[in-house]
């Protein structure tokens, strides 16, 4: 297994679909096929099309406002007095998070193919708050699923996709969270591919899904390629990129662009839920070694039991709370270019109070997960070390759990 | 050799009907009784479809979720479905069985593993939900292989093309799933529209075995009683469930039910 240089990781895959021979795919149902090959067609010929590159890179600036920024955090690596820490701050972009990217490629797309429904999962709900304000944007109408547990531990984006006009419909099946959500959301395109589209709300599904969402997020790396370039002078010799991973949209976005640099160059760390300290659930199906197994039409690293049935996970951030994990990332993890990590529950809440204790920045619960390894790691690195952190979420949705948690107001 | 699945349809013709299929969920909602339930509806059914729950079923609606759950939940294992299929096997080993789920199961006990057992215990057919043509062209082959009958799957939104590629690609017989639905939904395409799609692909080969299912109830089975073959499974799965609701024995309110729809298309 090998990544090949000067292609994008999204486009590496073979001809049924596969990274790495045994990543991603295809599994759907019989029903899917042509939706999805209709879709597969429509982004071929989109992504090179360079009206529609004029008009997503329109949007991109004009209405989610990137570039976003990169800062680096000066008290958070005076206390810590090792490797400095950066932050880019993704989660200015319009909506809070970088879901934003994703959502408003697949409205255009929805758009595109004369489609005037759109449908999506959400776990943390910045994927379905961001589909629902993409959808009012471009005058689609938008249905958003969500498992009964997210809908409560996260109430401020429920109301974010009410107030947008979409419907939430709440998911009781299962765990009750994003995993359930996809589940639904596939169940409910079966039965209306003919005139809806359907959004993934991450690098995760089948094949298609998970090249539209990383093309999506690339913008990320992008944008921090110009600005390290303009920042540092040149690339420095010692970069870590750590990001947290659910599905891993964000990850991939903050990393396309520099896989193919050499790991001792530019180091890239993932970081999945841990779970809570005490509990044997998480969902971390790259750290933790799970089996190869299949999800949501796609084969991945996957928490699940020998007989192939999908485990509970447990975490305290709804957007990493899924046992499955992108195609790409399992790729990146067999060919060694990325490592991969987890954070607790713990961890993440502790990250957090620090790093708002310190710097002028609210990280979600999500990339709390990757400021916790940042915090764990720095002090033994030295000082010409540039660890940035991808900020991809703002912690306003999680102001219950952490009012909870923390007492916090 | 014909296979037994070939016979019953030809059974059923002779007869000059539709071939009943029945679809259950193996262990619901206990491995007892799913054997109980199996061997009482195959007196009124031509073929019975085994399904082996899995808790992530991205084609199901809510019955067969609910049955598939209500099973894991009672343990039932891979293993469990193989030994229930063999001891049906038993005693009515000129009854086909068709297995019937999703492809992670079939991944984690390892293909050829799993298509040695379904020769083992005399397993007619296999229907795996989320393993399309062309990427089960591996699959079918081996299925082959070992005599069992792999079973295609078509839909409204098959293409032309691709249609004629599966066709082709297909064993003894082809499932048609009638509407844009997860298993259970109510019928809401037309009958006539039904049999039409049904005939185009039954004049691609008129001796592949062309079987309907989705959304086919009490009320709908007589409307498509001109195809090879129907499929129920909600509605018996829903029979479980409230059969258990009422404290009642599934294993007469399923069998009631099989009987009232095949006395439908007689
Ligand atoms: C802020 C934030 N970060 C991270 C994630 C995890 O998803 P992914 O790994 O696709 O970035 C989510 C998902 O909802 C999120 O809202």
């Amino acid at each position: 297994m090998k990544l090949k240089k000067g292609v994008p990781l999204i486009d590496q895959h073979d001809r049924y679909g596969f990274w790495g021979g045994k990543f991603g795919g295809s599994f759907i149902p019989e029903t899917l096929k042509k939706p999805v090959e209709d879709l597969t067609n429509e982004f071929k010929k989109l992504r090179k099309d360079k009206k529609f590159l004029k008009k997503r890179d329109f949007y991109f600036k004009n209405y989610i406002g990137t570039p976003t920024s990169f800062v680096k955090l000066d008290n958070l690596t005076n206390h810590l007095g090792g490797a400095q820490i950066w932050a880019k701050v993704v989660s200015e972009a319009n909506g809070g998070a970088h879901k934003i990217y994703n959502a408003t490629v697949h409205a255009l797309i929805c758009k595109a193919m004369g489609k005037k429904y759109i449908v999506g999962d959400t776990g943390a709900g910045y994927a379905g708050k961001m589909l629902s304000m993409a959808a009012k944007k471009f005058g689609l109408k938008c249905k958003i699923f969500m498992g009964a547990k997210d809908i409560k531990r996260q109430k401020p984006n429920c109301d974010a996709m009410r107030k947008n006009g979409a419907e939430i419909v709440p998911v009781y099946s299962g765990s009750q969270t994003l995993v359930d959500a996809v589940s639904e959301c596939m169940r409910y395109w079966v039965s209306n591919c003919d005139n809806t589209h359907m959004c993934v709300g991450s690098t995760v599904g089948p094949n298609i899904f998970v090249k539209i969402c990383g093309w999506s997020t690339a913008q990320i790396s992008r944008e921090l390629k110009v600005q390290l370039k303009s920042e540092f002078k040149k690339l420095p010799n010692k970069i870590k990129l750590i990001n947290c991973v659910g599905g891993g949209s964000s990850a991939y976005g903050f990393w396309s662009e520099f896989i193919d640099y050499d790991r001792k160059k530019i180091e890239l760390i993932g970081v999945e839920a841990g779970g809570p300290k005490k509990s044997k659930l998480h969902a971390a199906p790259l750290s933790q070694n799970a089996k190869i197994g299949i999800l949501h039409g796609a084969a991945s690293y996957l928490c699940q039991n020998s007989e192939g049935q999908i485990n509970d996970t447990e975490s305290i951030s709804a957007g990493l709370d899924y046992p499955g994990v992108s195609p790409i990332h399992c790729f990146l993890k067999d060919t060694k270019r990325a490592r991969y990590t987890y954070a607790t529950d713990e961890d993440a809440l502790k990250a957090h109070v620090m790093v708002t204790k310190y710097e002028n920045l609210n990280p979600s619960l999500e990339p709390s997960h990757a400021f916790a390894e940042a915090i764990r790691i720095a002090p033994k690195l030295s000082k010409d070390t540039i660890i940035i952190v991808n900020s991809c979420g703002d912690a306003k949705k999680d102001r219950d759990i952490l009012r909870e948690r923390l007492g916090k107001k | 050799m014909t296979s037994l699945l070939s016979k019953a349809f030809q059974n059923a013709k002779n007869e000059n009907r539709p071939a009943l299929l029945t679809y259950t969920v193996a262990g619901d909602n206990t491995k007892k009784k799913s054997i109980e339930i199996l061997k009482s509806i195959s007196n009124y059914a031509d073929i019975c479809e085994l399904g082996f729950p899995h808790n992530t079923p991205i084609a199901d609606g809510g019955q067969i979720q609910t049955s598939a759950y209500r099973a894991i939940k009672n343990g039932i294992k891979i293993n469990d479905v193989f030994s229930i299929a063999k001891d049906f096997k038993k005693s009515k080993k000129n009854k086909p069985i068709i297995l019937m789920g999703y492809y992670n199961m079939i991944f984690q006990y390892n293909e050829n593993k799993f298509l040695d057992k379904c020769k083992k215990v005399k397993v007619d057919g296999l229907i795996v939900v989320d393993l399309p043509y062309p990427e089960n062209k591996k699959f079918a082959a081996k299925c082959k292989k070992r005599g069992v009958n792999f079973i295609q799957l078509v839909s409204p939104t098959t293409t032309s093309i691709r249609l004629k590629k599966i066709i082709k690609d297909s064993h003894d017989m082809v499932y048609y799933i009638s509407m844009l639905s997860t298993t259970g939904g109510k019928l809401k395409v037309s009958p006539k529209k039904i049999l039409e799609r049904y005939s185009k692909i039954k004049n691609q080969n008129k001796s592949k075995n062309v079987v309907i299912g989705f959304g086919i109830t009490e009320k709908t089975i007589k409307s498509l009683k001109k195809a090879d073959g129907l499929v129920v499974g909600s509605a018996i799965c829903k029979e479980i469930s409230d059969s258990i609701n009422k404290r009642q024995n599934p294993v007469t309110n399923v069998t009631n039910i099989v009987k009232r729809l095949k006395n439908k298309i007689k």
